[in-house]
């Protein structure tokens, strides 16, 4: 199949999400798309994928100009998209799951779909228990899914959006292995949305690189980092160097914590934070490092144990007392647990505020959004949605919504999905907390950012932490052997 | 503005000349004369002085109940339980009219104040059977209108019987100094506009202007994030619900002291559903809402004559709003619908 893409334009408000967009996928490549956080990369799958309309510009396949009302007339097209977040329900069983997605029968088969399933699963060394319900699955899992349900419907292009944000290193290896049989020998055309260079590297055969909704270059790959980093920042970013600072006295203490959920038990959890330490969780998703943070912040219960701050228990407080005492959290999902779509940015800053009567001061509140959006350097207005954030910029807007001085910082993958650049900006932030005494803990899939940021260590794995390691003194490899659970 | 602002600030008059449309298609269906039919229509509710004051007293329970669900809706909860909450307001005021005795003015405002209270209960005893017993509003209100109503049917067969025996219709007429003062001899109270145009007010300023209205926003919005932002979710449900609830209680007290003068059997006569559908067919448009609650009113009132005149069914009206709130919650969203080409969707 052979698509083309001819002065793609979409703009949001005055925001030019793609401006003027052309190039060409040839049928059995593997094309790379490359570009900071809203450059325009996923604005531009999504109207390739059906999933919104251009403002103007035309989508040709095999010469033919194409409109996709959604995407499933996508994907009866050929086009299908692997969203970042799985699109799939998770209260059924995988089967159904599987079944909701073909339309148009009146009786479910279930029979010929488990054995399509089956043969599409065995065809891509994928293993997954037909019976076992949608939300027991890991992201990974629910990508192969998600990626067999798309080849059942016929796509002929596959576009992957950050396909190995939240997934583990071995189901990385699986999906690049599967992603390079469908692309040499069933002539699939893929388009993998990132980025991280060394995926792109690996995988792709060409690279397109996308800046501020224009494509500002293409390169052959592999070629060199270098050339790729300039084409997406114009100049190399300076990577921030962590500094070194002293740990002060304990903070919080959590003594012989025991958290019973019906999915996962914590037990007898033991962990001191000081004051300016950044201390990092590692393990699979799902293997309690939430739980932790949760019960921390207050929104889960613990069944025993005791959680204090500054010497004072406050174990079984809820959210919001947590709040006061000085506890930030900041979830994964940012426009589900964090963020109101429908609502401005002057809006969230006026709910994040402490309240100072009973009407709200509007000029005052647009005047201290305004200033936060230059603090924090945001993309957008005070009258923007969050919804019409970019990725990093709604991440930006929840560290600007933190109270200023914090004492314990809870953050889920805080930057899952940004660039290096935004990524190192977020950093930067988190160290000047530290500076000002906070502690904060944090998890994420990436070991090397886990490494890299913390002064400590603990590895979660199946409910169990590990013992806690020194940054310094340790490596992918031995963290690697920790989540597998073996101390 | 450019011509694409103003079909969209005009979009609700839509579903409204589509649903006229569509029942003048009906009249001619079954022989009858849609002129006629409309003209009868207007002059029922605009024929002379009465009538035009019924309709204006029809119309301010209505908006009374509709204003109270612009806030709840706001904070995203279906308060079906209205239509009890007004009985409940009316059962309320009809126990101080019954039982004291005080100068006028001060039973009006023990009236007023005893049926907000009741109202606020119903409504509140929804809320918290949402936020502690995990009931969602619509069934808990559901339940709860089903008991006001029994209530105040036990109350007119029973108690509050008029001495002369039960007819099963209704209590005996209050005292004169319980009922509102009413406007030359109709069954409109200029005090209970004064009450409307109060109460609406407060909406308008809470809604855009206050801590408590973003909140509700915000909750109405994704109660997850609200709550992880700070917004505690229970007090502000709680105090949504209550504020409805107060405000319908408040519409079913000037439905049994001026409209009616006694306790009836069907007291709220529909106005709560009704009233839900206003607030849904103006989308969150906070000043159309008068205009269709009065044009509700003007409907359902004019189709009374409507039967007088011609032989059409009364009914006739209710088939009008009904129809019209069919097409709202079908093409009542510009933006869906692409009436704009594609320029107007954000996803």
């Amino acid at each position: 199949m052979h698509i083309e893409l001819r002065e793609i334009r979409k703009h949001f408000g005055s925001v030019k999400a793609n401006d003027g967009i052309s190039f060409t996928l040839e049928e059995g490549r593997i094309y790379g798309l490359l570009g900071e956080n809203g450059a325009g990369k996923s604005t531009l799958m999504k109207i390739l994928s059906g999933y919104q309309p251009p403002d103007s510009g035309e989508i040709l396949i095999n010469g033919k100009p194409k409109q996709f009302a959604s995407p499933a007339e996508a994907l009866n097209n050929g086009v299908g998209m692997l969203y970042q977040d799985p699109l799939d329900f998770p209260p059924f069983r995988i089967v159904e799951n599987y079944l909701l997605g073909k339309d148009g029968r009146a009786w479910l088969d279930y029979r010929a779909a488990e054995a399509e399933l089956q043969g599409l699963a065995a065809r891509y060394g994928f293993d997954i228990d037909l019976h076992a319900y949608v939300d027991s699955l890991s992201l990974g899992e629910r990508q192969q899914l998600e990626l067999i349900r798309l080849l059942a419907g016929g796509a002929q292009l596959l576009i992957l959006d950050e396909p190995t944000t939240g997934i583990s290193a071995e189901q990385q290896e699986k999906l690049f292995q599967s992603i390079h049989q469908l692309a040499s020998e069933e002539g699939k055309t893929v388009v993998l949305v990132s980025h991280k260079l060394h995926e792109v590297q690996q995988l792709c055969a060409h690279a397109f690189v996308l800046r501020r909704g224009k494509l500002v270059g293409e390169a052959d790959v592999p070629c060199s980092n270098e050339k790729l980093v300039e084409l997406m920042f114009e100049q190399v970013p300076v990577r921030s160097v962590r500094p070194e600072s002293q740990l002060g006295e304990p903070l919080v203490e959590i003594r012989d914590l025991t958290i019973s959920t019906y999915r996962l038990a914590l037990k007898n959890i033991n962990l001191t934070l000081r004051r300016g330490e950044i201390f990092g969780l590692a393990g699979l998703q799902g293997s309690g490092q939430e739980l932790l943070m949760q019960a921390v912040a207050g929104l889960v219960k613990p069944e025993s144990g005791v959680i204090t701050l500054k010497g004072r228990n406050v174990t079984g407080r809820s959210y919001h007392q947590m709040q006061a005492a000085g506890v930030g959290y900041v979830a994964a999902g940012r426009l589900e647990e964090g963020l109101v779509a429908g609502l401005t940015l002057t809006e969230h800053v006026v709910l994040a505020q402490p309240q100072y009567g009973f009407l709200v001061d509007w000029d005052r509140a647009k005047e201290e959004t305004d200033a936060r959006i230059r603090r924090y350097q945001i993309i957008g207005t005070p009258q923007t949605r969050a919804a019409e954030l970019s990725g990093g910029n709604q991440q930006r807007l929840l560290f600007g919504l933190l109270k200023e001085p914090l004492e314990l910082l809870l953050l889920e993958h805080p930057t899952r999905g940004l660039d290096l650049r935004s990524t190192d900006y977020i950093w930067e932030l988190l160290y000047r907390r530290r500076e000002a005494g906070t502690a904060i803990l944090f998890m994420s899939a990436d070991l090397d950012e886990i490494i890299e940021r913390s002064d400590r260590i603990a590895v979660f794995s199946g409910g169990l932490m590990s013992r806690v390691v020194e940054a310094g003194k340790t490596s992918v490899e031995e963290l690697g052997h920790l989540i597998g659970g073996q101390a | 503005m450019n011509l694409r602002g103003w079909i969209a600030r005009a979009w609700p008059a839509v579903p409204i000349l589509a649903a006229l449309l569509f029942t003048t298609i009906l009249l001619v269906m079954f022989g009858a004369s849609p002129i006629e039919s409309l003209e009868a229509m207007i002059r029922g509710a605009f024929g002379d002085q009465s009538k035009t004051l019924s309709v204006i007293a029809f119309w301010i329970p209505l908006l009374l109940s509709s204003t109270g669900l612009l806030v709840t809706f706001t904070a995203g909860l279906w308060n079906i339980g209205i239509e009890g909450q007004i009985v409940m307001g009316a059962i309320a005021a009809s126990w101080v009219a019954l039982n004291l005795e005080a100068p006028s003015f001060i039973l009006i405002a023990l009236e007023i104040i005893a049926a907000m209270a009741a109202g606020g209960l119903w409504a509140g005893l929804t809320a918290v059977l949402k936020t502690r017993g995990r009931v969602h509003e619509i069934f808990g209100g559901l339940a709860l209108n089903n008991i006001a109503i029994i209530f105040t049917n036990y109350l007119i067969s029973g108690p509050w019987q008029p001495p002369e025996g039960g007819t099963f219709r209704g209590t005996q007429p209050f005292q004169a100094a319980a009922l509102l003062p009413r406007y030359a001899n109709s069954r409109f109270s200029p005090l209970s506009l004064v009450l409307l145009v109060i109460a609406f007010a407060m909406v308008v300023v809470a809604l855009r202007g206050t801590f408590w209205g973003l909140k509700l926003k915000a909750l109405g919005k994704n109660l997850r994030s609200a709550f992880l932002l700070g917004v505690s979710s229970e007090r502000e449900v709680i105090l949504a619900m209550l504020f409805c609830g107060a405000l319908a209680g408040m519409g079913g007290a000037v439905r049994v002291l001026s409209w009616f003068d006694s306790l009836r059997q069907s007291i709220s006569g529909g106005i709560g559903f009704l009233a839900l559908l206003v607030v849904m067919l103006a989308s969150y448009r906070i000043l159309w809402v008068p205009l269709i609650a009065f044009f509700f009113s003007v409907v359902l009132n004019g189709s009374i004559t409507l039967q007088l005149r011609t032989q059409l069914h009364s009914s006739l009206g209710g088939i009008l709003t009904g129809v019209m709130v069919l097409f709202v919650l079908l093409f009542g969203d510009a933006n869906k619908l692409r009436i704009f080409g594609k320029k107007k969707s954000h996803e």
